[in-house]
């Protein structure tokens, strides 16, 4: 238990180090937020603020998932940093595991900021089913730390796992409507099978008081699922 | 816990490794006797890396017995993790990381832990306690790696190409330091390919060449007249192989 404190503290004073990650993850979520609400524009009599914030809650998971874990993975095995360890009681295994919790507990927290936001800056109701909004914000990001973690398994450098973390940011995030918040019928087909996709449309029911279709959910745990099976079967420590 | 002088503290018997068609490490065998420096020298490829894997048991020998103070790598590797120290050749630290904050991450992984400061003061370190890892110089940077590989107060240090890249005094000043840690009783494996380095630092060497242990004994026995002229006559490849020939006549 100590050796993992100390290397989450660490991890964590390492992520307060990475400005730039910081404002991606955490900042432009709230930012973009905030723009949306600023603009007080209105689909089908819903306000733009709140399509978008299971949206921005959605690129928060993936900012921190997709993109930083993997990165990070890579990058501490491109520099023999897993190796060194597995030399040490510690373990390659544990740092991994301080970088998950350092990973989710920043996604929780940046998801609860933008709640505020969306709340004290423009009005937006929380969540009407908050146990219901928290499991799919939990799955989702399981989800997309998961699909990091297989990434991270395969990418041989650093520059690869971020080039892989950025190419699946478009997909995954244009099916959670990053761009075009209404997404055709047949987009919308095709998103509800795609973790963020069930993820945002199940957050939108939360909001207003239902409990995610069990479909999004099963989409979100089979995805955890499926990639973490695949991450511990061919994860490489050097 | 107080050992006895002259037993041993690293033992390989016998040992093989292949990766696929390659024999990386074939039927080698060397002990190391408590308290000594001893060096494994060898061109690149030679072998030196794999047996210092097994050793350190971060490989898995496909036969033979290895022994690291009595407890086997692979098996014990709990334990075996907890007495040794390794310093891996090319291992980096996070860039943002300042050399303390290192130092008490490394220190939480052992019960015991030698004290920071002393050991900072010990490799020179001091003044750079606070500075980010990727702002040290390689010399500074390969002595926070050897800080680290002693924080838990090994009984047994694996250094791994320690001074390649520094530059000659950096060179010295680490020469210096690794008679100190001799001085405090740890048994060192020292692996280099420099010849000067294991004449000064070593008790005994192991020349590897091929995967294999071409000669073994104190550099003084093995020098003619120097050990570089030694290691040059066993692993040059025209001149190893005539040297082979003339043994098995």
């Amino acid at each position: 238990m100590k050796m993992l404190t100390m290397l989450a503290l660490t991890e964590t004073r390492l992520l307060l180090r990475e400005p730039l990650a910081f404002f991606w993850g955490v900042a432009f979520p709230m930012v973009l937020l905030t723009v949306m609400g600023l603009s007080a524009g209105h689909i089908d009599g819903v306000s733009l603020v709140t399509i978008y914030e299971p949206i921005v809650i959605a690129f928060i998971s993936v900012a921190f998932g997709v993109q930083g874990i993997p990165v990070q993975i890579a990058g501490y095995r491109q520099g023999r940093i897993l190796r060194r360890l597995a030399t040490t009681p510690a373990g390659p295994a544990r740092v991994v595991g301080a970088q998950l919790i350092v990973s989710l507990s920043v996604i929780f927290t940046a998801t609860a900021g933008v709640l505020a936001v969306g709340r004290l800056g423009f009005g937006v109701p929380l969540p009407r089913q908050p146990f219901g909004f928290a499991l799919v914000v939990v799955l989702s990001a399981a989800a997309m730390v998961a699909l990091g973690l297989l990434i991270g398994a395969f990418a041989p450098t650093a520059r690869t796992a971020g080039a892989a973390g950025t190419v699946l940011f478009f997909p995954l995030m244009y099916f959670a409507g990053l761009w075009t918040p209404q997404l055709s019928a047949a987009a919308r087909h095709i998103g509800q099978f795609t973790p963020l996709g069930a993820a945002t449309q199940a957050l939108g029911v939360a909001m207003t008081g239902g409990w995610p279709h069990p479909a999004a959910l099963a989409v979100l745990g089979a995805c955890t699922l499926v990639c973490a099976g695949l991450a511990a079967r061919f994860f490489r420590w050097e | 816990m107080m050992m006895h002088t002259g037993s041993t503290a690293i033992e390989v018997e016998r040992l093989c490794k292949r990766y696929g068609p390659k024999i990386a490490v074939d039927d080698v065998s060397f002990t190391v006797v408590e308290g000594e420096i001893f060096g494994l020298l060898g061109r690149n490829g030679a072998g030196k890396s794999t047996t210092v894997d097994c050793v350190a048991g971060l490989r898995a020998p496909d036969s033979g017995r290895i022994r690291v103070a009595g407890l086997d790598p692979r098996r014990d590797r709990a334990r075996l993790r907890r007495l040794l120290g390794v310093q891996l050749q090319e291992s980096q630290l996070q860039d943002k990381l300042t050399a303390a904050e290192a130092m008490r991450l490394y220190a939480s992984f052992y019960d015991q832990p030698a004290d920071i400061d002393d050991l900072l003061a010990m490799l020179d370190l001091t003044e750079k306690r606070n500075t980010w890892y990727r702002r040290l110089s390689g010399g500074q940077k390969q002595r926070l790696s050897i800080a680290l590989a002693l924080i838990g107060r090994p009984r047994v240090a694996i250094l791994d190409e320690l001074t390649t890249g520094l530059d000659p005094v950096a060179r010295r000043d680490t020469w210096r330091l690794i008679d100190q840690i001799r001085n405090t009783g740890v048994t060192i494996m020292l692996i280099t390919h420099f010849m000067t380095e294991a004449e000064r630092l070593c008790d005994r060497v192991a020349i590897m060449h091929g995967g294999r242990v071409v000669a073994l004994g104190t550099p003084a026995e093995l020098g003619r007249p120097t050990l570089e002229d030694a290691f040059i006559a066993l692993t040059d490849h025209t001149l190893a192989d005539h040297t082979l020939t003339d043994r098995r006549s």
